[in-house]
């Protein structure tokens, strides 16, 4: 176990319900996980299953209905969190830098350290040349692109990804994986991803979270040892397989009806 | 063998006046005018009935080097303006609250659905009644027909405000104060524009349907003199002016549209 100070994120009995047509319905069940500062973690699990629920509790979106949502982190003045979605979400009467700089915006900032912190996103991001363009001019890879970046500049502590790549092509998700690892590495976040991919999840992860259906609980928690940095050619490595494997099972264990 | 002239350059001289909007602009006038004089030479129709191109306009010179169209026209300005003030202000301040609560929407509906098939010409004289001939009825009918299609739009573009947008705010902090100046106004501003050009129109039908019922003054009140005294010409430079006002009005909008909505590259290309 890490010792209290290296915990970004604690997540200890949260419980999450919706009131639905039908009810009450049971969407996180005393949920119990907690993150090392600056690990990659990914989540897979059924969709429809309360992962973007996790997420938006963690984001302080929903209020939860039982439990904690704990960050022993030093920090009072960075915020903890930001959330990247699953669609760029960005502003169309904003320009690119514009989008990546309303969080500073919101936030008060003096013009000139807007202007110096959004040049630095734009930088990380690589895409110098577009700031004046608008986000119907952008592809889906750079819009989310945009998407990280704005969320990065707020300097967060902890960075929550939806399936942040899910609308994207194979080949310019797998490039995206490749840049957000690169983007991970250079500014030293603690990352929190859903993600559909199994491979996905083992490529980027330092540890991958197998949530079940609803109610959602972890059912398995299965540390990758790939080492450091990346590169494809580890996608075709036994314990990548090996990896595999395992999640598939539990997934397909966890979708199966329940008797 | 005999060239046709070239379909080429006939083609050529066809696109390239259908692009001069100026000009287009300028013949369809110069045809007008003189479709209107044909019709007065040809019907022999005395000037009471229908007066020449030539009668309005010296009408026009005359009413104008004695002040008179000014001080009708300035009136009828004034209580546009006004009227516009005052019906943009309520309807937007009333369309920000109704958006915020879905249950007063709700209650007030019918009533907003049902007023805005009450023809304002049937009202007017009911205005008329309870606030006087002056100033505050002409106002008062003019900002209600401004009123509804600014609120209507109002709402609609505040309630369609992408709630996917509303929730990066709030993962932002954003205070309800930054909504509203990030989000929600430039997300509402293309509907709400769209009811302001609708309402700038109508504010003129308004302030001249008021001044006809019982008015002393304005482009209105002009007007029923004109038809009183069988001076045509006197209605129709009234009715140029009324004219030339609402598409000034209609234009300022147009223009306001096009600076603010700039980034809607994507509209002029469709």
């Amino acid at each position: 176990m890490p010792s209290p100070s290296e915990i970004a994120l604690q997540v200890s009995d949260l419980e999450v319900t919706f009131i639905d047509s039908d009810g009450t319905l049971e969407v996180l069940d005393k949920l119990n996980f907690s993150i090392a500062r600056n690990a990659f973690v990914c989540i897979v699990g059924p969709s429809g299953g309360g992962k973007s629920t996790l997420l938006r509790a963690v984001a302080g979106l929903i209020q939860p209905n039982g439990g904690k949502v704990l960050f022993p982190g030093e920090s009072e003045s960075k915020p903890q969190t930001g959330l990247v979605f699953q669609k760029p979400n960005l502003f169309p009467w904003r320009t690119l830098r514009e989008n990546i700089s309303l969080p500073l915006e919101i936030d008060h900032r003096p013009d000139a350290e807007i202007s110096r912190l959004t040049q630095e996103m734009i930088h990380l991001v690589g895409l110098e040349g577009f700031e004046k363009a608008y986000p119907h001019e952008l592809s889906g890879g750079m819009a989310q692109r945009v998407a990280i970046a704005r969320c990065l500049v707020q300097d967060p502590e902890i960075l929550l990804l939806d399936e942040p790549f899910g609308q994207l092509d194979a080949l310019t998700r797998e490039r995206m994986g490749d840049e957000l690892l690169r983007i991970w590495n250079e500014q030293r976040k603690t990352v929190l991803m859903v993600t559909h991919s199994i491979p996905e999840a083992i490529f980027l992860a330092d540890r991958v979270l197998v949530l079940t259906s609803r109610p959602a609980r972890v059912i398995m928690d299965l540390p990758i040892t790939l080492p450091r940095p990346r590169t494809d050619a580890m996608r075709y490595l036994p314990e990548f397989t090996e990896a595999s494997r395992l999640l598939h099972e539990q997934l397909k264990g966890s979708t199966a009806p329940a008797n | 063998m005999k060239e046709p002239p070239s379909a080429a350059t006939k083609i050529d001289f066809w696109q390239r006046l259908s692009r001069n909007r100026a000009l287009l602009l300028l013949l369809s006038l110069l045809l007008f005018l003189l479709i209107w004089q044909m019709l007065v030479i040809v019907l022999n129709l005395p000037g009471f009935i229908l007066p020449s191109p030539a009668e309005v306009g010296r009408k026009f010179l005359s009413v104008l080097s004695t002040g008179l169209l000014w001080r009708h026209f300035s009136s009828t300005l004034g209580e546009i303006l006004l009227g516009l003030l005052i019906g943009i202000s309520a309807a937007t301040l009333l369309g920000y609250a109704l958006s915020k609560s879905p249950l007063a929407e709700r209650l007030l509906s019918p009533f907003l659905v049902g007023s805005q098939s009450i023809p304002m010409v049937a009202v007017a004289p009911l205005l008329v009644i309870w606030f006087g001939p002056g100033l505050l009825s002409k106002v008062l009918i003019c900002s209600l027909t401004v009123f509804f299609p600014v609120l209507i739009n109002t709402l609609v573009g505040l309630r369609d405000v992408p709630p996917e947008l509303r929730e990066v705010m709030r993962s932002l902090r954003a205070t309800p104060a930054q909504m509203l100046r990030y989000l929600e106004i430039p997300a509402a501003l293309p509907v709400f524009l769209g009811g302001l050009r609708v309402g700038a129109s109508l504010s003129v039908i308004g302030a001249i349907v008021g001044e006809l019922v019982a008015s002393d003054r304005g482009l209105g009140f002009l007007i029923n003199v004109g038809r009183g005294q069988y001076d045509t010409a006197l209605v129709f430079v009234a009715v140029i002016c009324l004219v030339v006002l609402a598409a000034s009005l209609y234009g300022l909008v147009l223009l306001l549209e096009n600076k603010v909505l700039s980034w809607q590259t994507w509209r002029k290309e469709a």
